[in-house]
């Protein structure tokens, strides 16, 4: 039952997503690419690339898309409430303790621990995508590939838009894999 | 105007302007519930990032829960959540729609070509400001849970319970945990 599979994902994204954003492409990945094999590894990063150039968290944009590439409209609904559900019931909690929690030593203690896992988990998934465990849909096809991924790091490392450095690799990516074979 | 109604525009606009996501949205949070609605003051603002930060789940959503939760109870929570999330379903749903029609087009297979190694850096290089913001043994941990990931095929929740528990004993015997 597709529904339900992907509900148990989502729900499983959410509620684990911790670290937000990159963090939880981590997650994601291994759910979507690694366990169900819904997409490739490249189909993966294309999402990504939507998601940074469209309003709105990854999480939420990445359920809708692939819920719907999996489902359908219906699978894209259930995607999308599943990945919410979790940080809607923990954040009434969480508002409601909120000056309980704020101080307590042990929530201190389980976020510490948490943080080197996120910034792993966040490195994981930028691995996945370079060393592909399958050679289907692989990120990195050829010299060009790490040219653009360098020039992109010390881009993105002096803060350069995002969305101007996507627009920038998709004029490159032209240039470099269509443009040859028509002239 | 409906206070329902209020709400759930307020967030919906949050919802079309925050490209990027995470940390690009809180400017635009902070301007629409402090500056304009006076709805959270600033203090409570900063305080509530933090736990936004540490809760699962986007920042953005989490805010919208906290701040919806905060003056309308369990339906301004669900308000304000549907107000955020809508305008990112609509677009993917949208993008989706079409993306799969024109993937096959020779012009948008090279342009994605081009973009998926600067999908990866764009992911890598905050995560390099956050490895500097780790102690060692913090950053040899990241390392090995990245391996562990990557390399071994480990659950990445496996890996964070196992970063709770370690936080949890270590703030049972009453040590500080290092950053």
């Amino acid at each position: 039952m597709i529904y339900l599979q992907l509900l148990y994902s989502y729900l499983k994204i959410g509620f684990f997503g911790f670290g937000g954003g990159y963090a939880m492409l981590s997650l994601i990945q291994n759910e979507v690419v690694v366990q169900n094999q819904w997409m490739t590894n490249a189909e993966f990063a294309d999402i990504v690339a939507i998601s940074q150039m469209t309003p709105g968290p990854i999480a939420i944009n990445s359920a809708t898309y692939i819920g719907y590439t999996v489902a359908g409209f219906w699978g894209s609904v259930v995607a999308t409430v599943a990945v919410c559900l979790p940080a809607l019931t923990l954040m009434i909690l969480i508002t409601r303790f909120f000056i309980l929690l704020r101080d307590n030593s042990y929530v201190k203690g389980v976020i510490a621990g948490m943080r080197p896992v996120v910034v792993g988990m966040i490195g994981a998934a930028a691995l996945l995508l370079m060393f592909p465990k399958s050679n289907d849909g692989a990120s990195f096809i050829d010299g060009w590939s790490w040219a653009l991924f360098i020039a992109a790091m010390v881009a993105a490392y002096k803060k350069a838009n995002p969305i101007l450095l996507i627009i920038l690799s998709a004029v490159a990516g032209v240039a470099i894999y269509y443009l040859p074979n028509i002239v | 105007m409906n206070k329902y109604l209020r709400l759930f525009i307020s967030f919906f606009k949050i919802g079309v302007f925050t490209f990027g996501g995470g940390y690009a949205m809180i400017p635009i949070i902070q301007k629409e519930v402090i500056d304009n609605r006076g709805w959270v003051e600033k203090r409570e603002f900063l305080d509530l990032l933090t736990l936004a930060q540490s809760a699962p789940g986007p920042i953005s959503l989490n805010t919208s829960v906290f701040v919806g939760y905060k003056m309308y109870g369990y339906r301004g929570a669900l308000t304000a959540l549907a107000g955020v999330v809508l305008p990112s379903f609509l677009i993917i749903l949208t993008v989706a729609i079409f993306f799969s029609q024109i993937r096959q087009n020779p012009v948008i297979d090279a342009a994605f070509k081009g973009i998926r190694p600067v999908v990866v850096a764009l992911m890598l290089a905050p995560a390099i400001g956050f490895i500097r913001s780790l102690n060692g043994v913090a950053a040899v941990c990241a390392a090995v849970a990245a391996l562990a990931i990557w390399h071994f095929g480990v659950s990445p929740v496996l890996i964070l319970v196992v970063g709770a528990v370690v936080g949890l004993v270590y703030a049972a015997r009453g040590k500080e945990v290092e950053r």
